[in-house]
């Protein structure tokens, strides 16, 4: 049977991307069809999670004053692990929390420049806005294939009996998932998921009294903090840790690139367990329990590995496209920016009632003159200069380490010493050239 | 052919603790589903529909929130789902909660008379299996419990042959319709809806019934009418564990001896008429 409603357009992924497309689309009148295949949006997601205000603010004005957000963060830190030790550097600003700072309640003024988010809680809530504006939510229904008509998309299969439907065009935004089962098909050879293009995260959300959370991690009341590591927190591994303070429960994870994960056969689950017992981060944690334990693939590959992001038919936004920051630990912000602009894409082309790759181009326009392909560009030889100097990962931190221990410490011994051994403790593991030539390269890459 | 089949939102009890101290189920922020042994009183009618059509109507009791368990019904493509709802009904017991779905039974048969209704084993939060037989007693239809299997439908006779999981062995048996199933998990497993369905339900309103419209005696519904009392909630005593012998390994003949000795004076193997 084909006798299924057809829809002016379809959206395949009810995260952030697809979320901000259906209800964008939504509003301007478009019908819509929202694919999920979890029980409820949200259900299967991971994410860290910091979540970036501005982006959302312009799709749900005054966002924070309804949207289940776990703490405002005030401070963010990036520690620097050794086997044994901890160089910290932080920052912490009213700045960042304007209005939160008077202690209670949810201010009027904001909003902060970015929350603590459970994407569980939030994607439900976010996702039930589009409903609101009129997109129509079909969950737990996967999207299997994309339905072609002379090199053309005209709609989606799903997973259910008479499960066809047709649309003038379909926006993917399924994840990074899509990339190994939709977008082959509709692309250009340099695709599918390759390895060294995506880190494996696996995260644990930690529960804690708010009033413990609040004390070890020297946080006003309500307030978050953020901790990125880097160092011995991954095992080994080309990777960044994290940690971040949600309402009464700590979200601690590690991601490291699949392909150094193939190649030393280290498995997640021991990775995160040996960077909870590093003697820094027991104290955080202890006495938490375990309420969920999670692993999700993020696209590293940086501006390189996007993909086609259009063609007759369709769109492809979010992590489906690689459209992430890994420098900055940014995507659903990249998301939601993209899911909008393809929903704005979609809007002009059904004006013109003209749905085919010219129509679209316009879509990769808009990217580009956005902060998520400058960003993404900007870094485009991040990549390649992580891969090619791993000792920014691991001699680094054991580096630092080993300078500020001989600067600290106190023995007597001659501070001019104190100073040679510190070049040493840095010199012994880098040559004076090495270091010039991996600042130089780092700065390079990030033009 | 035309089923109903009652249903009742619960909470999810995979996810739901219990209270130590007052010994009542903690329901904030649980999850509510729609009672498991329903779903499959709910696939049965879907399953005779498709053999001998007709249609499946379902029908709940309960707050307006109980109308996104009613959508899940029309998701595997019931035809029809009503809410009962109305501040009448609150506090209702089983007793007063079959009076009252008894009425909406006689209601919807004025427009579509009604040949079976189907209900769950049991809801998994009261646990009492009372509704079911309380409806068919009320409405006067043969009733048939833990019903894992309908056999057959004969249309022209109007006759139903169910088999029914007890204890001791499956009985099959056959009645005249209308008539009352309660079905176990057993009977069968769940679809899964098409697509079609799964759109119309996430568009569906159920129609809300309320007292005024289901008419019936006021003193036989909600609190007035539930003369149940809970005097207290508690879990049942955790049971002692059984007595592990040791030794089987080593020596099984001296295991096997102390066992025999123990079962003998409990008076379980041995006695009077046994071998020595
Ligand atoms: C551990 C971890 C930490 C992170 N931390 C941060 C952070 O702190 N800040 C930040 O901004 N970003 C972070 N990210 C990245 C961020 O989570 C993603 O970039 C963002 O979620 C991308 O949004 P999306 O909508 O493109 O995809 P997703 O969030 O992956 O959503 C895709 C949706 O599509 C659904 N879906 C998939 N396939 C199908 C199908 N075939 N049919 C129907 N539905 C389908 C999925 O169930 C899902 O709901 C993190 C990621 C991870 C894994």
């Amino acid at each position: 049977m084909s006798g299924n409603e057809r829809f002016d357009c379809i959206v395949v992924g009810a995260g952030p991307a697809g979320t901000a497309a259906a209800l964008t689309l939504a509003r301007a009148g478009v019908k819509v069809v929202l694919f999920e295949r979890g029980e409820f949006p949200g259900a299967k997601n991971v994410m860290g999670g910091v979540l970036y205000s501005k982006t959302l603010n312009k799709l749900v004005p005054g966002f924070w004053k309804e949207a289940p957000l776990e703490r405002p963060v005030i401070e963010q830190n990036l520690w620097m692990l050794s086997s044994d030790s901890v160089a910290k550097v932080g920052y912490r600003s009213p700045r960042f929390v304007p209005g939160h700072a008077a202690e209670g309640g949810v201010p009027d003024e904001g909003p902060a420049n970015a929350f603590t988010v459970l994407r569980a809680k939030f994607d439900r809530w976010f996702a039930q806005k589009a409903v609101d504006a009129g997109a129509l939510l079909i969950t737990e229904t996967a999207v299997e294939d994309l339905l072609w008509e002379n090199g053309k998309v005209v709609g989606v299969q799903t997973g259910r009996d008479d499960g066809k439907v047709y649309a003038d065009a379909v926006i993917v935004t399924a994840g990074l998932h899509a990339l190994n089962s939709l977008i082959p098909k509709m692309a250009d050879g340099r695709l599918g998921i390759k390895p060294e293009h995506v880190a494996l995260a696996v995260k644990q959300i930690i529960a804690l009294p708010k009033e413990k959370i609040e004390d070890r991690f020297n946080l006003p009341a309500g307030m978050g903090a953020t901790i990125e590591l880097v160092g011995a927190s991954t095992s080994g591994l080309t990777g960044i840790s994290f940690i971040y303070t949600n309402a009464d429960s700590i979200s601690i994870g590690a991601g490291a690139m699949l392909s150094d994960y193939v190649k030393s056969g280290k498995h997640p689950y021991d990775v995160i367990e040996d960077f909870k017992a590093h003697p820094a981060i027991k104290p955080l944690i202890a006495g938490g329990e375990v309420k969920e334990y999670l692993g999700h693939l993020i696209p590293e590959g940086g501006y390189n590995a996007v993909p086609k992001l259009y063609g007759d038919g369709f769109m492809v936004a979010g992590d489906s496209a690689m459209l992430v920051n890994s420098v900055h630990r940014e995507g659903s912000n990249l998301a939601m920016e993209s899911g909008r602009l393809a929903a704005e894409t979609f809007i002009k082309a059904k004006e013109r009632k003209d749905y085919s790759a010219r129509s679209f181009a316009a879509y990769r326009d808009a990217l580009d003159k956005s902060f998520v392909l400058k960003d993404l560009r900007k870094y485009r030889g991040i990549q390649h200069y992580l891969d090619s100097h791993p000792q920014i990962f691991l001699s680094y931190p054991e580096m630092v380490s080993e300078a500020a221990f001989r600067f600290l410490n106190v023995d007597e011994a001659p501070k001019a010493e104190h100073e040679k051994m510190m070049v040493q403790a840095v010199t012994n593991r880098r040559s004076m050239m090495g270091l010039l030539s991996d600042l130089w390269a780092g700065w390079r890459a990030t033009r | 052919m035309h089923s109903v089949v009652l249903i009742k939102q619960v909470p999810d009890t995979t996810e739901v603790r219990m209270d130590p101290k007052t010994g009542t189920l903690i329901r904030t922020g649980v999850p509510s589903i729609v009672n498991p042994y329903d779903v499959h009183a709910l696939e049965e009618a879907l399953a005779l529909r498709d053999k001998y059509g007709g249609r499946v109507t379902v029908v709940t009791m309960g707050p307006p929130q109980a109308k996104e368990a009613l959508r899940k019904c029309i998701s595997f493509g019931a035809d029809e789902a009503i809410l009962l709802t109305d501040r009448a009904f609150a506090g209702s017991d089983t007793l007063s909660t079959s009076y009252i779905l008894t009425q909406a039974v006689k209601k919807i048969s004025e427009q579509h008379p009604v040949d079976l209704v189907l209900a769950g084993k049991q809801a998994i939060d009261g646990d009492t299996a009372q509704v079911g037989p309380g409806v068919a007693t009320r409405l006067g239809f043969e009733q048939l419990t833990y019903v894992v299997k309908v056999e057959g439908v004969d249309l022209e006779k109007k006759e139903i042959t169910v088999h029914r999981l007890l204890e001791e062995g499956r009985e099959v048996i056959k009645t005249k319709l209308p008539a009352l199933l309660t079905v176990v998990k057993e009977a069968n497993s769940i679809r899964y809806g098409s697509l079609p369905h799964v759109m119309r339900a996430v568009r569906y309103d159920p129609p809300g019934w309320n007292q005024a419209f289901i008419g019936g005696d006021l003193t036989k519904m909600g609190l007035k009418g539930s003369p149940t009392n809970v005097k207290r909630i508690f879990p049942p005593p955790t049971r002692a564990p059984g007595e592990i012998i040791p030794g089987g390994k080593e020596d099984p003949a001296a295991a096997a001896a102390l066992l025999v000795d123990k079962l003998t004076a409990r008076g379980a193997v041995g006695g009077k008429g046994a071998a020595q």
